[in-house]
């Protein structure tokens, strides 16, 4: 069960892991194309790429998930062929996956040791599982966590660590992480790194796959790039800038990632008079039909809550709320959708898509709810809907589980546009989608504020949400804390939003 | 999305304090036991009885023992994510297994007891492999094989046929004081049952399945194997139910376990228990209360010599309010 330490900072680093002209195609499309990678120990590996580079599939063949059929994988100077995720395990490879891996009313303990639980005379040694559970944590210096506490009374933040101290029981010398921040809040985020860095200083290699380009350069010491299934570049960290690496990535330098900004926003389209609820009090504010406007906030400031308040999920107990100058109580999401208002929520998966059905069945899904009779069967118009959106789908009868994030993105904006809202609230619009995807929903919500829409963008990418707004408004502990006009800098907004207004 | 993720972080910063509270389902199904024996002790008692004499201990733990042996059972392949339609049948089966294979005689009662378990685990093996080689759904898997039991005794059989010898009859019926030695045997099993679920690697790994089969999976547990020991364990439960009836009725019955219902019975039971029935979650010490529960009730009835008709729809009532206070328990849970 010993972690073994490995030497920080050694003059010459050795490569845990190297992969080496790895290839690999499915049903003949190459997806991989000789990709090299090595990992060392007590380095932290940044792998970035667009979507369908082929990093997921790299980390599967890491991973023993998929064959290469190409190549070599050698492991301590020892060529190894993995047949299943055991054997990538057996060798100290493991995949931290954005899913966690750990079951809810368990405790902490018996994740970590789940499927190698020690028996002692018979029975679970539980005392030996909660020790080494604990003396991991405490290697980790994560000290808050109980190892008899139940997973599901912990923040996601804290089910992370407990992922990795699974890893970690099972003798990992090589974490692969896949997009840990995805499913993290902002102030989580900054636990993770410290986290990072700690396993990278104990000597652990780290693999990790991120698209915010922030926490690549904040981490990683080196940088993999992979473009098309191909290897482009491997570079130390400090000889390369974001602008290099997203022209690695893309191939062409990303100009104008923002589309222009409204010129003429039209007459107001919904109209908050100090609108409250339990989560969120005394809100004014205006939005016009063709304005962009950002949410922006901590995690926790109330910024979903304005959403959730402004369709109905949690509707407001207080103030008012006028929709194209007409007062107008909103109880439910019905009624929202009745009235005009869509909101793309920010777990797509989770709350945007029914996976298992058709790109047609999902795009439809608002407009059969909301609408009566032939108007609900009406369909005519899906392939201009779908075009409008630029899905990129097999066809309309596609499950949308098999789509990438950004065309999954593109069918809920598609269901919604269905409907002709008047105000659209977007959350998180571009979590998890990569750069070529994000301009083009970009272009899509300008094009749509253009059409006379009200946009309310919630984010928590500051330089995105600076980069759409017409405005910006700033949450603060349930309450607007101020706005600010497009282009306002990212230190003006973090001042207003944490309330440390010197530099405002 | 956000919003529980805030609520989860609130929750889990004042863990210390709030454990010392937790109410867990097993404490609330034995409190529901206690108001039920108080209640029911009152409204027998205004009509002149005694619902606690000794007649109403000894009947509510005759009632419990046969529930009890096959709801600890489900239990098993509740918490791995299963469920067993076809123990209804199979008590039947064994029933007539046993009594035929004992045939009047005290030498074979020791064959005719292994040939009626051995009966049972084959079928537990069958449902468990049709759901872990055939991936059938396991309502449905059972559900085939409830038929394909039925339709053997059916043509087989039209009433009670073997019959057992005096020596074993005892065990239906032998008592220390008001509770039958049946009674002590089931809660002998049942804190077996327990030991495996809480304590042994198998048992971990049937929460571990039933909580999330690819989690599991995932993390090196054999999850067909632990699905087919859950079913053939179930089975044997069943299958003991199935003898000790044998020898209560002195002679194996084919439809002795589902003119009592005990499928959904023992379902039922379970579930009243605080076990989830999406599994990964529960216990025995639950469904134990859970089939203490359904007993004391038809007791109650009894003495109250209430119609039938009303029995059921009280019961059916139980049980939904039942589920929906847990239902509502886990959703509080979550977000306050």
């Amino acid at each position: 069960m010993a972690v073994t330490h490995g030497t920080p900072g050694a003059e010459h680093p050795v490569a845990v892991v190297r992969l080496e002209g790895i290839e690999k195609s499915f049903f003949g499309i190459p997806v991989l194309r000789g990709v090299d990678l090595s990992l060392h120990a007590g380095e932290v590996h940044a792998l970035v790429g667009e979507n369908g580079a082929g990093k997921s599939t790299l980390l599967k063949v890491l991973a023993g998930v998929h064959r290469p059929d190409a190549g070599r994988i050698v492991v301590r100077d020892e060529e190894v062929s993995f047949a299943a995720p055991r054997d990538a395990q057996a060798s100290g490879i493991v995949i931290i996956h954005q899913e966690f891996t750990l079951l809810e009313h368990r405790t902490v303990a018996e994740n970590v040791f789940l499927g190698r639980e020690p028996v002692r005379r018979g029975q679970v040694d539980r005392r030996a599982m909660e020790t080494e559970t604990r003396r991991l944590l405490d290697w980790l210096g994560e000290d808050g966590i109980e190892p008899g506490t139940s997973v599901a009374r912990l923040s996601v933040a804290r089910k992370q660590v407990v992922e990795i101290v699974k890893a970690l029981s099972a003798d990992a010398r090589v974490l692969a992480m896949d997009e840990p921040t995805a499913a993290l809040a902002d102030n989580e985020i900054e636990l993770l790194y410290g986290l990072v860095r700690r396993l990278r200083d104990r000597g652990i290699a780290i693999l990790y796959v991120s698209h915010r380009m922030r926490e690549v350069f904040d981490l990683s010491s080196r940088i993999t790039v992979l473009k098309d299934g191909a290897f482009v570049t491997c570079a130390p960290t400090a000889d390369l800038d974001a602008e290099q690496v997203v022209r690695h990535m893309v191939g062409r330098p990303l100009e104008a990632l923002y589309p222009e900004r409204a010129s003429h926003p039209g007459a107001v389209r919904i109209a908050l008079r100090g609108a409250g609820n339990e989560r969120v009090r005394n809100l004014t504010f205006d939005v016009r039909a063709g304005e962009v406007v950002g949410l922006a906030g901590l995690q926790g400031s109330g910024r979903s809550a304005v959403a959730r308040a402004i369709w109905g999920v949690e509707p407001f107990t207080t103030g008012t709320v006028e929709l194209d100058g007409v007062p107008t109580r909103v109880t439910g999401p019905r009624t929202a959708v009745r009235k005009g208002i869509g909101y793309v929520t920010e777990d797509r998966k989770g709350e945007g898509l029914a996976l298992r059905q058709s790109v047609r069945d999902n795009t439809l899904l608002v407009r059969r709810a909301a609408c009566r009779g032939a108007e609900a069967r009406h369909d005519a118009d899906l392939a201009r809907l779908l075009g409008s959106v630029a899905v990129v789908a097999r066809s309309p009868h596609q499950e949308v589980r098999y789509l990438s994030g950004g065309n999954q993105q593109k069918v809920v904006l598609g269901k919604w546009l269905a409907v002709r809202p008047r105000v659209l609230i977007v959350d998180e619009p571009t979590r998890g989608v990569d750069v070529g995807a994000k301009q083009a929903l970009y272009r899509l919500l300008r094009e749509l504020a253009d059409d006379g829409m009200a946009i309310i963008m919630i984010s928590s990418e500051l330089p995105e949400l600076i980069g759409m707004s017409d405005r910006i408004l700033v949450m603060r502990e349930g309450a607007l804390a101020g706005e600010l006009p497009a282009g306002a800098d990212e230190e003006t907004v973090m001042a207003l939003a944490t309330g440390h207004g010197a530099a405002a | 999305m956000s919003a529980v993720r805030e609520q989860v972080r609130r929750r889990s910063e004042a863990p210390a304090r709030a454990r010392m509270f937790v109410i867990t389902p097993v404490l609330v199904v034995y409190l529901a036991l206690a108001v039920l024996l108080v209640v029911g002790s009152v409204l027998v008692g205004v009509q002149g009885g005694v619902l606690l004499d000794h007649g109403g201990i000894l009947n509510i733990l005759t009632r419990g023992t046969v529930l009890g042996l096959v709801a600890i059972g489900q239990t098993l392949v509740i918490v791995t994510g299963s469920l067993d339609l076809s123990v209804a049948y199979l008590i039947g089966l064994c029933s007539l297994v046993a009594a035929e294979t004992m045939a009047g005689s005290p030498a074979m009662i020791v064959p005719g007891v292994l040939a009626a378990l051995v009966v049972a685990a084959a079928v537990g093996l069958v449902n468990g492999l049709v759901i872990t080689v055939l991936k059938a759904n396991a309502f449905i898997a059972t559900l085939g094989v409830a038929l394909v039991l039925r339709g053997y005794l059916e043509h087989n059989y039209t009433g009670p046929a073997g019959s057992v010898p005096r020596a074993f009859q005892h065990i239906g019926y032998d008592r220390i004081g008001p509770v039958p030695v049946a009674a002590l045997l089931m809660l002998l099993l049942a804190a077996a049952a327990w030991w495996y679920l809480r304590r042994t690697r198998a048992g971990y790994h049937m929460y571990a399945v039933g909580g999330d089969v690819d989690v599991a999976r995932l993390s090196g547990v054999r999850t067909g194997r632990t699905i087919v020991t859950a079913h053939v364990l179930c089975a044997v439960m069943a299958g003991l139910a199935g003898v000790f009836l044998a020898g209560r009725l002195g002679s194996g019955a084919p439809y002795v376990g589902t003119d009592a219902g005990y499928d959904l019975e023992s379902i039922a039971a379970v579930v009243l228990g605080g076990t989830a029935l999406a599994g990964g979650r529960g216990g025995v010490a639950g469904t134990i209360g859970g089939v203490l529960i359904l007993s004391t009730l038809d007791t109650i009835f009894d003495d109250l010599a209430m119609d039938s008709f009303f029995k059921d729809v009280v019961r059916g009532v139980v049980l939904i309010v039942a589920v929906a206070l847990y239902a509502r328990s886990r959703t509080a849970g979550r977000s306050a």
